[in-house]
């Protein structure tokens, strides 16, 4: 999936002050990343080439963290980012069902985006709303006690 | 003075469930009421009740009002707060004694939980450091720093008993005092602090830091006074956006205060705690691999000896505990060691937060001593099972804990006694699940967690944890036999042994502990290709009873494989060659005719 890299001058900007402000940092590679997936939305090799250049990090070095930690990501994210808790809380109350669903109404599989780039879908642990078991979220709107018949309508309110 | 106080629950549960918008309600009300200079709005941690949630509690009649929606809170402003009229009908309804509101500490709920790393949440604003301070916070730290030597205050946490809340068990004062000895004149120590709450579907942790961070700080202060380092690190989940907002606020409030920072309570004592975000990596809970990504690495693990108290974060020598274990140590502090080893059992003092989860009427989060049974959790505390269904297993200790079945319901908890029993104390998850769940299932469940979370940096966790995933998968499928749970059960013992860290060294214990106590429903999927529970897909058939079809045809037409037919208005049937057991036509059936079993 290539898609092309779109960064902004501005958003340089941000990253290289970012940069600045933590180099002295002692291990300051994670927050420096976690900044620029914040200012990107992902971290495409474009941004880690920079990181590297700029904090004297070997690439390879930069490539192995973002790749070893799910919360940094390679790829855009969807407009509106689905992610269904698979905590256990969740699972024994039937999230894999929702999950199934999820994927059999965006037709995308987990981890993945829709050609359009609207939904991105995926699946994380535990958001620690297991009292509403089971949840999911859309951006940052928590849906609880679901059932795979209200899947539908949730998503056709993001459009 | 305000003649009453509004506490509204602002966890992650309430929160889901809307709080944020009834504070913003209730503030226009109360405006709209003139009430502004009589009525405090004040927003808490956890109430631990998350299942009656969103929560608001009036005082000083203690009113708890539970489920409460936006629309609601016209109605409590203008009977209750302006009329005096408790609004009965959302009052929590065991609460409610005829004529008479009871007390919280009354509810089965709450009558057998003891508070003490809980005590401030639901209780003062987190983002307030006076309330902190009004309940006698910081007092620990003052006494540590005036009138105890490193030696006492570690002496002290030695008597109490107390054990790391994480999920080892290791006694914490020991930590502290190798820590101290081993290498007596390192230029630099750390404080680290575990937020990295990984057991899926255990929250104790993130409702401490977001209910009562300045326990949190103001315990590593005391950390650090004690084993002479002067920086902390909190390593918490990115997961917890309140948990991080409230943390970020309260280490701010305490260096304008001058309880962070050079020269605490004028004695000459330095002490600044930092922030680190996790990114999303199970593995990370382990000691070593923390301290490796707080570093900027791949979180991996490494061997151990050299342990952390000898070489631990940048090389220095380093202590790491447990949220919770932490909320524990300024109580302890003040109460002496006498007070806490009171409680528990011979060898685990004080109490444990669980945070209770799955098949269970009250959901949420309680803090019991040590020593009570786990009939009692769940039973009278949860509430039991909902819809009349049957216990048939509870999960602690998550992926690297185990399942207990009814017959240990009367077991006594403490780490030793579940460690026993095949399972372990873990950071405090407790997951019910009745009859409607498969055991294996749950088995395989916690195994895709551990291959997808595994560093990969050692060949027994890495391979051997997708070998056990694949021959479950088998299993569940109807494809295995006999001899595949003899493999199963070795590999176990095999990646037990050899695995490089607690994360390879626990993976198997779901499995083990399911073919312990239920065997049988391994070997109904091999033996009769059944699932008992009715949850494996590739093992269900579906099929329509005559008697409830009305042969409307709604099923047929949703199924995407034709494998449905019939004569409208008479009963149709089910080609189970065809079927893909999809489940479209039982959630279409508006008659319950579909059966899955």
């Amino acid at each position: 999936m290539a898609v092309a890299f779109t960064g902004t001058p501005e958003q340089e900007k941000q990253l290289l002050a970012v940069i600045g402000e933590m180099k002295e940092t002692k291990g300051a590679l994670m927050p420096i990343l976690q900044k620029a997936q914040e200012i990107y939305g992902y971290l495409p090799i474009e941004v880690q080439k920079l990181i590297a250049d700029k904090t004297d990090t070997p690439i390879e070095k930069i490539y192995g963290v973002v790749t070893f930690y799910s919360q940094f990501s390679l790829y855009p994210k969807g407009k509106f980012q689905v992610s269904i808790c698979l905590g256990t809380a969740c699972y024994v109350k039937g999230a894999g069902d929702i999950y199934d669903e999820l994927k059999k109404q965006l037709k995308i599989d987990g981890g993945g985006c829709t050609e359009d780039g609207k939904y991105s879908l995926d699946a994380c642990r535990c958001i620690g709303a297991c009292g509403l078991a089971p949840v999911m979220m859309v951006n940052d709107d928590v849906y609880g006690r679901l059932t795979t018949k209200e899947i539908k309508g949730i998503l056709d309110k993001y459009s | 003075m305000f003649r009453s106080q509004v506490l509204v629950c602002g966890g992650t549960g309430c929160t889901s469930g809307g709080s944020t918008k009834i504070v913003e309600a209730l503030h226009a009300e109360i405006a709209k009421n003139n009430l502004e200079n009589e009525v405090n709005i004040v927003t808490t941690g956890c109430f631990g009740l998350c299942a009656n949630g969103p929560i608001v509690l009036v005082y000083p009649e203690g009113v708890f009002y539970s489920q409460v929606k936006v629309e609601n809170i016209a109605t409590i402003v203008s009977e209750h707060l302006l009329k005096g009229r408790i609004v009965k009908s959302l009052v929590y309804d065991e609460t409610l004694d005829k004529d008479a509101i009871k007390s919280l500490n009354e509810t089965n709920f709450y009558k057998k939980q003891h508070r003490i790393a809980l005590r401030n949440c639901g209780v003062i604003n987190p983002e307030d450091i006076d309330e902190y301070i009004g309940t006698g916070g910081y007092e620990a730290l003052g006494k540590v720093l005036t009138s105890m030597k490193p030696e006492d205050v570690i002496q002290t946490i030695l008597d109490s008993g107390l054990r790391g809340r994480g999920g080892g068990g290791f006694p914490t004062g020991l930590k502290w005092k190798l820590a101290r000895n081993i290498v007596p004149n390192a230029p630099q120590k750390y404080v680290c602090c575990n937020a990295d709450e990984g057991d899926p579907g255990a929250f104790m942790d993130r409702s401490v830091l977001e209910g009562d961070p300045h326990a949190v700080l103001e315990a590593m202060a005391i950390a650090g006074y004690a084993i002479g380092a002067t920086q902390g690190y909190i390593y918490v989940r990115a997961e917890y956006p309140i948990a991080i907002k409230r943390l970020e606020i309260a280490i701010k409030q305490a260096r304008e205060y001058g309880l962070l920072g050079e020269n605490i309570f004028e004695t000459g004592f330095n002490f600044d705690i930092g922030l680190r975000l996790g990114a999303g990596a199970f593995v990370c809970g382990e000691e070593t691999a923390l301290m490796t990504s707080i570093e900027g690495n791949r979180g991996e693990p490494r061997p151990r000896p050299p342990f952390p108290a000898e070489k631990g974060l940048f090389d220095s020598p380093t202590i790491l505990n447990n949220v919770e274990t932490y909320a524990n140590v300024c109580q302890i502090i003040l109460n002496g060691a006498e007070w806490f080893s009171a409680m528990g059992t011979e060898k685990s003092k004080g109490t444990k937060v669980f945070a209770l989860g799955g098949k269970i009427n009250n959901t949420g989060l309680v803090e019991i001593p040590m020593g009570t049974t786990l009939r009692t959790v769940i039973e009278e505390i949860g509430g039991g099972i909902p819809d009349g269904k049957k216990f048939k297993a509870a999960q602690t200790g998550g992926p690297s804990g185990g399942c207990i079945p009814p017959e240990h319901l009367d077991i006594e908890i403490d780490y030793d006694n579940l460690v026993a029993i095949g399972s372990m104390m873990g950071s405090g998850g407790l997951i019910v699940m009745d009859e409607d769940n498969c055991m294996v299932d749950i088995a395989k469940f916690f195994l895709e967690f551990t291959v997808d979370e595994s560093c990969g940096k050692c060949t027994p966790c890495r391979i051997g944890t997708r070998r056990m995933y694949e021959i479950l998968e088998k299993i569940t499928k109807g494809q295995a036999s006999m001899e595949d749970i003899d493999k199963l059960e070795k590999l176990c013992y095999h990646i037990k042994e050899n695995s490089l860290c607690g994360l390879g060294q626990t993976a198997p214990n779901p499995v083990l502990s399911t073919l312990r106590y239920f065997k049988d429903e391994y070997v109904a999927h091999i033996k009769d290709k059944k699932c008992p529970a009715g949850v494996c897909k590739d093992l269900l058939s579906f099929s329509i009873i005559p008697e409830k079809c009305k042969g409307c045809s709604a099923c047929a037409r949703v199924c995407p494989v034709g494998a449905i037919t019939g004569e409208l208005k008479k009963p149709y049937t089910i080609d189970t060659d065809k079927c893909i057991k999809c489940g479209a036509c039982v959630s279409t059936c508006k008659f319950g005719a579909i059966i899955k079993k």
